[in-house]
């Protein structure tokens, strides 16, 4: 049965190593790197909350970007609005991406497999359909341009990506120790039940719609705080944050990472981004070299790069 | 009056393109249970290369024969060299599928360009007709004949060919198809191909009307699965009813409450799904 892994030996000092590297990387890489290294904590925030759903409860969500999109809007538009406080943005994006979750949740748990899919899939397009049309509003494709960076008083200033990079680590940092702490309690057990056998948990007495439901609204919440953090850290938000693109690339994230494990997201996250930022500069015809990376990844690696390393032991 | 018999008209013409999007992709997943993403793609790739046919020859039938054959060639290759090697692995196939997006998507890009185009009418339907005293497009009511032709023909292939007698087999009891020695993965390969075709024929029978576009690929597809959530997946008949809902819906919607017609497709689906979240004839899930 796979579990989080519990922090001793190996991953202790794996997880020490990686975060001297993070707190010195600044000052070994130009400023490019910076900005990949933020987006990287970003999508894994992102990727980790997919896997509440994915890895631990059994749920694959086809409309994750949903919650993600809908926190990068509403933050946008209270940035454009001229309210730029960072609380008050991360909590109005946390709660709509919640909120989201827990109406979107009411319609899509009772589901299963396939048609859990089909249906979150569906919802999520909508909310671009939406994002799409209505040009009074979301500009339509063109996007939210212009949102600046957050202010958090203290005297510390935001805008260059230095500061933004330790800030967006910082929040990293909470979002991985919530996590931990979360799917490695009662709670995060019962859901890894729900995982393994659904009827089971049923006959055993536990009420597997509310773990579902609630698992459902926490990823939403989780989401919407990396979409915080994007809006905040690119300055802008267009529909494709919300569509099935931005869904299929955080499950691709947990395929490629593995699912369900502890590094996962974050190599995932971490090789994805990296890809597309490698490819998107190389060429004009990126979209196409990345459908094709995509297309080589599951035909190949679908089992996740971990399993890879496993059949070579 | 007039205003309600032509939106009606309007309606239901959108209401059969809609049809032949949905149709497929109900089959697809009604047998295989893939979530086909790529299905707009079909769509997208079909009205390009229409238009293209259109621009050198003029022969809207020879247009509708290539390019509905190139979704079908397309549609055999995807299932038959990739999806076939993840059955029931459904979070690898939909994911395999949104490859395809990207990579049509952009192949499309690539060869004609970002800007919105229209398919020129077939010459013989350019006219509109006099309906008592409505003037109608000749070329919308076409749609809708073809439209029918397409749903009859695909009631009668379902329930009384032999081919659609192993589909429903299938549909129902995939194992035990297997076990009497139907080769199973020339039936998927023939459905998904179908699924394409029928995805194909929308192409190029709705460019004229929708147009083609950058993103038509995704707006196809969000239509199709709202109308196969309200009427019930994996259901012709629901395909059709959901259709008819969807196209009349969204017409209505546009002309009475323009400010609002972004929600008149989300609206009936949420309610839907709250009270039958099989939608009006799915099956009850086992």
């Amino acid at each position: 049965m796979r579990t989080i892994t519990s922090l001793k030996g190996t991953s202790f000092s794996i997880l020490l190593l990686a975060a001297l590297i993070i707190v010195f990387l600044p000052f070994l890489v130009s400023s490019y790197y910076v900005g990949l290294a933020i987006q990287v904590f970003i999508f894994t925030i992102f990727a980790m909350s997919l896997d509440i759903l994915v890895g631990h409860t059994g749920l694959p969500s086809m409309g994750h970007a949903a919650y993600f999109g809908v926190a990068a809007y509403a933050t946008g538009f209270l940035c454009l609005a001229g309210i730029k406080n960072f609380w008050v943005g991360v909590i109005l994006g946390m709660g709509s991406g919640g909120l989201t979750a827990a109406l979107f949740g009411l319609l899509a748990i009772r589901a299963h497999g396939p048609y859990f899919m089909l249906i979150t899939l569906a919802l999520s397009q909508v909310l671009w359909g939406i994002a799409f049309k209505w040009r009074s509003l979301t500009k339509g494709d063109d996007g939210l341009p212009g949102i600046g960076r957050p202010e958090i008083g203290m005297g510390i200033d935001l805008k260059p990506d230095l500061y933004f990079y330790y800030f967006t680590f910082a929040i990293f940092l909470i979002v991985l120790v919530a996590l931990f702490v979360l799917l490695n309690s009662p709670f995060g057990y019962t859901l890894r039940g729900i995982r393994e056998s659904e009827s089971r948990m049923k006959a055993l007495g536990y009420n597997v719609g509310l773990y579902k439901y609630l698992a459902f609204v926490f990823a939403g919440v989780f989401a919407g705080t990396s979409g915080v953090l994007w809006v905040y850290y690119c300055g802008f938000v267009n529909p494709s944050n919300l569509g099935v693109d931005q869904s299929v690339k955080g499950l691709l994230m947990l395929i490629l990472g593995g699912s369900g494990s502890f590094f996962g997201p974050g190599i995932g996250a971490g090789i994805i981004v990296l890809l597309e930022n490698i490819v998107s500069g190389l060429t004009e015809r990126w979209s196409l070299i990345l459908g094709i990376i995509y297309v080589i990844v599951i035909m190949f690696f679908s089992e996740g790069l971990s399993s890879i390393v496993k059949r070579g032991h | 009056m007039a205003f309600w018999i032509i939106q009606t008209l309007n309606g239901l013409s959108f209401s059969m393109l809609l049809f032949l999007i949905a149709a497929g992709f109900t089959l697809i997943f009604g047998l295989m249970k893939i979530i086909n993403i790529a299905h707009g793609s079909f769509y997208l790739l079909s009205a390009y290369i229409g238009l293209t046919i259109l621009r050198t020859t003029d022969s809207f039938l020879l247009a509708v024969v290539t390019s509905s054959v190139a979704a079908f060639v397309v549609g055999v290759a995807m299932q038959s060299l990739f999806l076939r090697r993840f059955y029931m692995k459904e979070l690898q196939q939909v994911l395999l599928t949104f490859g395809f997006v990207l990579i049509i998507a952009d192949l499309c890009l690539w060869v004609w360009g970002g800007n919105p185009m229209a398919l020129p009418k077939p010459s013989l339907f350019r006219g509109s007709i006099w309906i008592g005293n409505v003037v109608f497009p000749s070329y919308r009511l076409l749609v809708i004949l073809v439209g029918v032709i397409i749903a009859v023909g695909l009631w009668i292939f379902q329930e009384k060919t032999k081919f659609g007698a192993i589909v429903r087999a299938g549909v129902d009891d995939e194992e035990m198809l297997r076990g009497s020695g139907i080769n199973i993965q020339r039936v998927f390969a023939g459905v998904f191909g179908l699924g394409a075709l029928l995805a194909g024929i929308g192409g190029i029978i709705g460019g004229p009307i929708v147009g083609v576009f950058p993103g038509a690929d995704l707006s196809m597809l969000l239509l199709a699965l709202v109308v196969v959530i309200i009427g019930g997946i994996g259901s012709l008949k629901g395909a059709f009813v959901g259709s008819l809902f969807v196209g009349l819906v969204d017409n209505f919607g546009k002309a009475l409450f323009p400010e609002l017609s972004m929600f008149t497709l989300f609206a009936p689906m949420a309610i839907v799904l709250a009270i039958r979240p099989t939608g009006i004839f799915g099956k009850m899930e086992e």
